[in-house]
């Protein structure tokens, strides 16, 4: 099976301050990892790593084959990223935005179309999704934003506290959507270990101090 | 289309949609042009203007209202995601310098559209010198965008926005004032435009505007990294 991540060693640091020090592992293609810990312990960090938006200090980190930072060019498009901050702009419709993204990611025309469309059916949000982002309540542009993450197809998805902000019935289906199958890999950041863990392959604990542990074996 | 010029598209039309629907730049920067032409007119006590007074109130207040506009080029992009929206895309990055670019074009030739006629009635004996006029204001703003658009993406970081954006900017622009203050000088004197040192002025402006999307070109890419 190929590897979807492969990490030796990283470390990145934030002026003096080190916020992951030695952090690795791999991940084959497919599998899902769940990263905990604590509040400072760079688990937002290193999702940033993964997705191309930060660059290691430190260490070989390898996603979808590419080096990290120096082939980034290679797996953009290919990674759906979920952070804290939606991605969306307030201005326009929720239809708008999954469009523009649609647009930067190359999906033009009907298919894209019907994408979006099978996407608001899909995480309810086709009767709203023509008022602007800027009306809607914080679990509706957290069900935008996870459309919006898998809108392009992604082989890897990393998701940053992915059901912050959503009720029972958009929790369930924003894992419809964005839950582990369809052979992508997973990573997911989160405060909420017990929700995850019944379907993840790995289980990764970051410390404050910037060290990691990682529980190996098939939990789910 | 390539894709850098599909993400061109979505960005500009992203960008226009939302000024549309918002109103944020435009109509401050011109409420700003017309406010500070009424306040020449009346600070300077004088119905006509010519040659250099009349260019240097014009241009003045061009650029100070332009700033306005290039403060908030980025905000949109800095406050919602739109910076890794674009980083995380697998589009060529200079589509999003261009696009703003293009974007504060637009916001500054129809800003021109509302002032200029203004500032005609306001100090102008005659029309005879627009024509010529918007000309010389195509060049500049296009110049005036390429700068502006690199320094409000590299300040739109700092909390001292506001501050840091004329700072940097007004110095940078001096070369581009020079030379669209010279051309419009003779354009604006009393009794009919003169077309004194004008293709030497433009071809100035020309350079000028090459130079700046050269660079902008160049170091975009770097200015968007972590």
């Amino acid at each position: 099976m190929s590897t979807a991540i492969e990490l030796r060693d990283l470390r990145r640091d934030y002026g003096e301050r080190t916020v992951l020090d030695g952090v690795g592992f791999e991940l084959a293609a497919g599998a899902s990892l769940v990263v905990v810990g604590p509040n400072g312990a760079g688990k937002t960090t290193l999702l940033r790593i993964l997705a191309t938006l930060l660059r290691p200090s430190g260490g070989e980190v390898r996603v979808l084959g590419a080096r990290l930072p120096e082939e980034a060019w290679k797996v953009r498009g290919r990674i759906g990223f979920l952070g804290h901050a939606p991605l969306l702009y307030r201005g326009l419709s929720g239809r708008e935005n999954l469009r523009f993204h649609a647009r930067l990611h190359g999906m033009r025309g009907e298919a894209a179309e019907d994408r979006i469309e099978s996407l608001l059916i899909a995480i309810g949000m086709e009767r709203r999704a023509d008022e602007r982002v800027a009306e809607l309540s914080a679990g509706m542009r957290q069900r935008l934003a996870t459309c919006r993450a898998v809108l392009h197809e992604p082989e890897l998805l990393l998701l940053d506290e992915p059901d912050s902000n959503l009720d029972e019935a958009g929790r369930e289906l924003a894992r419809e959507l964005a839950g582990p199958g369809e052979g992508r890999a997973r990573v997911v950041v989160t405060h909420d270990p017990e929700r995850f863990l019944a379907e993840a392959d790995r289980v990764l604990r970051l410390e404050v101090d910037g060290s990691a542990a990682l529980t190996e074996g098939a939990l789910r | 289309m390539t894709p850098s010029t599909v993400a061109f598209r979505a960005i500009l039309a992203k960008d226009l949609r939302a000024e549309l629907r918002t109103l944020q730049s435009l109509p401050a920067m011109a409420l700003f042009a017309v406010t500070t032409f009424v306040i020449f007119r009346f600070g300077l006590d004088r119905t006509s203007l010519s040659g250099s007074l009349a260019s240097g109130v014009l241009w003045a207040t061009l650029l100070f209202a332009a700033i306005l506009g290039i403060n908030r080029l980025f905000v949109s992009e800095r406050e919602e995601g739109g910076f890794d929206a674009i980083r995380l895309a697998p589009i060529d990055r200079t589509a999003l310098f261009a696009a703003k670019a293009a974007a504060l074009l637009v916001y500054l030739l129809v800003l021109e559209a509302i002032v200029v006629p203004v500032f005609a009635i306001f100090f102008l004996d005659s029309a005879a010198a627009l024509p010529p006029l918007a000309v010389l204001l195509l060049l500049a703003d296009l110049g005036l965008a390429a700068t502006g658009t690199l320094i409000s993406s590299m300040a739109v970081h700092s909390r001292a926005r506001d501050l840091l954006v004329p700072l940097v900017l007004l110095p940078l622009v001096v070369p581009l004032m020079i030379a669209a203050t010279g051309a419009s000088e003779p354009l604006l004197e009393m009794g009919g435009p003169s077309y004194e040192r004008f293709g030497t002025w433009l071809a100035v402006l020309g350079l000028y505007d090459l130079v700046f999307l050269l660079v902008g070109y160049a170091v975009f890419d770097f200015l968007l990294e972590d």
